[in-house]
């Protein structure tokens, strides 16, 4: 086994307590963004790792292409509004679309475990393939692996895809300046309730169905109306909060959001209301957030509002010069706080 | 989600402002009992709305804060046995022990599982009837009834494999406890409602009597913690002390008689150590005699159990309101969410987390504390 130095990492560093993986390092959270930053990144070195993008911006032959890659290791792999299947296409058909890409090829890799039935993989495969279909894209390359039985949860899948970037489209934090607008797309935390609903079997009242869509016509429709989009995030693993921390430390500009005016279905709120969970922390698989210059930003929401993936659409706050690198909310009753980037998944309390 | 807005609504909030701002005269300290209440009034900013002269004493009430090292230590290490499916409240996963916490465990091969319900342990227990199946239970009056009802059941199913790892706790002997602790600089209380909900009000007019303070049985939303500080203040403002439900909608004065006989079915008054204060006595509930056999102390017999507490810690003195948060050296530094000394850093409802995730306005995160995720 490799031995890793960790005696010249600044303190705080969790890895010095936690000399395994715990769950949390796949949360989307603090915890994965060390697992990548103090052991993927130095291992693999890279400019553009270093960007650390949904998707990167690579040049080929003069060619501006996005390039992204994502596993999916959901359970229940059914779930109320979709699959593990679709989820994978739309996953990574997303990242692409956060760099303003149409994705073109998709790669698909399956590994099955041993004794799943045939049936399962087949509805897998037919929902990735509708999936890529209504989302204009073609899954051009594959592999399929098998692992004993107990090795795994049934069907995990890996994705990656290739889009062209527009000229002109140049979509990264760094673009973000005070003064721009945050829009999101429209109702959050659909897809993380709808996942707990059926995985831990718990009733809300009323079947809540995950949001999972792909967004690369909403982003050409926003694109249309100006290229100069500042930057989009899919707001996925870690929620709206994690998107908009990773924006904020990115571009080392602050981000001041209206509470109030982030749009929670009542069935997502009364569902973290009973669990104890943020619904800005609770991930979604059909949501943007986007920053928009401000002079640009009620022509881009009206084009929003008219896609049908967009509907929801609502201006949520804006870049601020203050607080650099950190995310403010205006609570509803006039106070403020801290969103902060989550530690891993959240948990439900105890009461 | 019309009914959690009404409990919201800012015009309603700002009257009761207004009322609170009318009506406070001097300086006041309350303390909030309930650690959802101080998890409620940092996350929504009601602290900064209220008048100067009305300030917030965090109280002990978050069950994950106050359950002792020992029994976290004996959890860790009950859950770490190959025999054992080891099932808790998803909040207490991430608790320091001395040397780990649950999701170590979990990650060197224990089977520790997040449930949502006790009683979902017993059907874990059902379904592997060759596995000892552990529930981890902790917490205040609330959730000690449904507990209490799941050892219960056990017994009526005769269902050899379960057990509890009970170190459940009681309101009325904490505030007992810091009204009679020196440098105590607490002149009212807000009662917790869910508590009061299950065991009335008949514990609290002896208490507000004997210490001459208001307590005022409150809510979690926005505007019923206002209410409560508004009936506070006035209590106090008149120099009376009485014991007042601001929670008419899910509190009576006989609280909930099902859920009392239950507890008392199964559980027993006995001394308790909360984590950072000390034993105080009567303050918890174990197992009675009867049910003993499902205690995971005596069926597991762990012992030799020496903990460790980091010094710089002073979670202690959070609980009892003698310090906030952040007047702790170690606040945000050597303690953070991913680092933390105490449970108060670490539990949602905890007062450390709450001022740390929530009041940092005007510090710099650190590069690790706000990194970009792929």
């Amino acid at each position: 086994m490799p031995t890793v130095d960790i005696s010249g990492w600044t303190c705080p560093t969790p890895l010095r307590d936690q000399p395994r993986v715990v769950m949390g390092h796949g949360g989307g959270g603090a915890l994965s963004a060390e697992l990548v930053q103090q052991i993927f990144a130095p291992a693999f070195g890279g400019e553009i790792l270093a960007q650390l993008g949904d998707s990167a911006a690579v040049s080929l032959g003069g060619v501006r292409l996005a390039f992204s890659t994502d596993s999916y290791v959901v359970r229940p792999l059914f779930f109320p509004g979709g699959c593990i299947g679709d989820l994978a296409v739309n996953g990574t058909v997303n990242d692409l679309a956060m760099s303003g890409a149409q994705a073109a090829y998709l790669s698909c890799g399956f590994i099955l475990e041993e004794g799943v039935e045939m049936p399962v993989v087949a509805g897998v495969a037919d929902a990735m393939g509708a999936a890529a279909r209504a989302a204009g894209v073609e899954v051009a390359t594959g592999d399929t692996k098998v692992v004993e039985a107990g090795h795994g949860d049934g069907v995990y899948l890996n994705t990656a895809g290739i889009g062209l970037i527009p000229a002109g489209v140049d979509l990264r934090p760094q673009r973000v300046t005070p003064g721009d607008v945050v829009i999101v797309s429209g109702d959050i935390g659909l897809h993380g309730v709808a996942i707990m609903s059926v995985r831990e079997g718990l009733e809300f009242g009323v079947e809540i169905e995950s949001d999972c869509a792909a967004l690369g016509g909403l982003v050409e429709t926003m694109l249309a109306v100006t290229p100069d989009l500042h930057v989009l995030r899919d707001p996925t693993r870690g929620g709206l909060a994690a998107a908009l921390c990773e924006i904020a430390t990115a571009s080392c500009t602050g981000i001041v959001i209206q509470e109030r005016a982030i749009p929670v279905p009542p069935a997502v709120a009364n569902a973290c209301a009973i669990l104890g969970l943020d619904p800005m922390y609770v991930a979604n698989e059909g949501k943007l957030v986007a920053f928009v210059p401000r002079e640009h930003a009620d022509a881009v929401l009206d084009a929003m509002r008219a896609h049908p993936l967009g509907a929801g659409a609502a201006i949520i706050g804006e870049a601020v010069a203050t607080h650099p690198g950190m995310v403010v909310a205006s609570t509803p009753l006039g106070g403020t706080r801290v969103v902060d980037l989550p530690l891993g998944e959240q948990l439900p309390r105890i009461c | 989600m019309k009914y959690l807005d009404e409990f919201q609504n800012p015009e309603l909030a700002r009257r009761l402002l207004d009322d609170i701002r009318s009506t406070v005269t001097r300086p006041w300290a309350l303390m909030e009992v309930c650690g959802g209440q101080t998890h409620t009034i940092i996350r929504h900013g009601i602290d900064q709305l209220l008048p100067d002269q009305v300030e917030l004493i965090h109280g002990p009430g978050c069950p994950v804060c106050v359950t002792p090292l020992e029994v976290i230590d004996k959890a860790l290490e009950i859950a770490a046995r190959p025999e054992v499916i080891f099932c808790s409240f998803g909040d207490m996963l991430r608790v320091p022990g001395s040397d780990r916490d649950l999701f170590q465990v979990r990650s060197r091969g224990g089977d520790v599982r997040v449930v949502y319900s006790p009683l979902d342990a017993l059907k874990i227990a059902q379904q592997h009837p060759d596995r000892e199946v552990v529930f981890f239970g902790i917490g205040f009056e609330t959730t000690a009834p449904p507990n209490a009802m799941t050892v219960y059941q056990a017994r009526k199913l005769g269902i050899p494999n379960f057990s509890l790892l009970v170190s459940h706790v009681r309101v009325p002997p904490a505030i007992e406890a810091i009204m009679t602790s020196p440098g105590c600089r607490v002149q009212a209380f807000l009662a917790a409602g869910h508590v009061c909900s299950v065991m009335g009000m008949e514990e609290y007019p002896e208490l507000a009597a004997r210490h001459r303070v208001p307590i005022v049985v409150t809510g979690f939303e926005p505007l019923d913690i206002l209410e409560g500080i508004r009936r506070t203040v006035r209590q106090l403002e008149r120099g009376e002390h009485t014991v007042d439900n601001a929670y008419p909608r899910a509190v009576r004065s006989e609280g909930n008689p099902a859920a009392r006989a239950m507890l008392a079915d199964v559980f027993e008054v006995t001394d308790r150590s909360w984590r950072g204060i000390g034993t105080i006595p009567a303050s918890g509930w174990r197992l009675s005699e009867r049910y003993r056999d499902y205690d995971a102390e005596h069926r597991f017999s762990v012992g030799g159990i020496t903990t460790k507490e980091p010094a710089a810690c002073r979670s202690g003195e959070v609980l009892q309101g003698f310090i906030k948060p952040h007047e702790c050296e170690a606040f945000g530094t050597l303690c953070t969410p991913r680092t933390p000394l105490g449970a108060t850093m670490v539990s949602s409802e905890g007062a450390c987390a709450a001022y740390y995730l929530y009041r940092r306005l005007g510090t710099t995160p650190t590069p690790q504390e706000a990194s970009p995720v792929v």
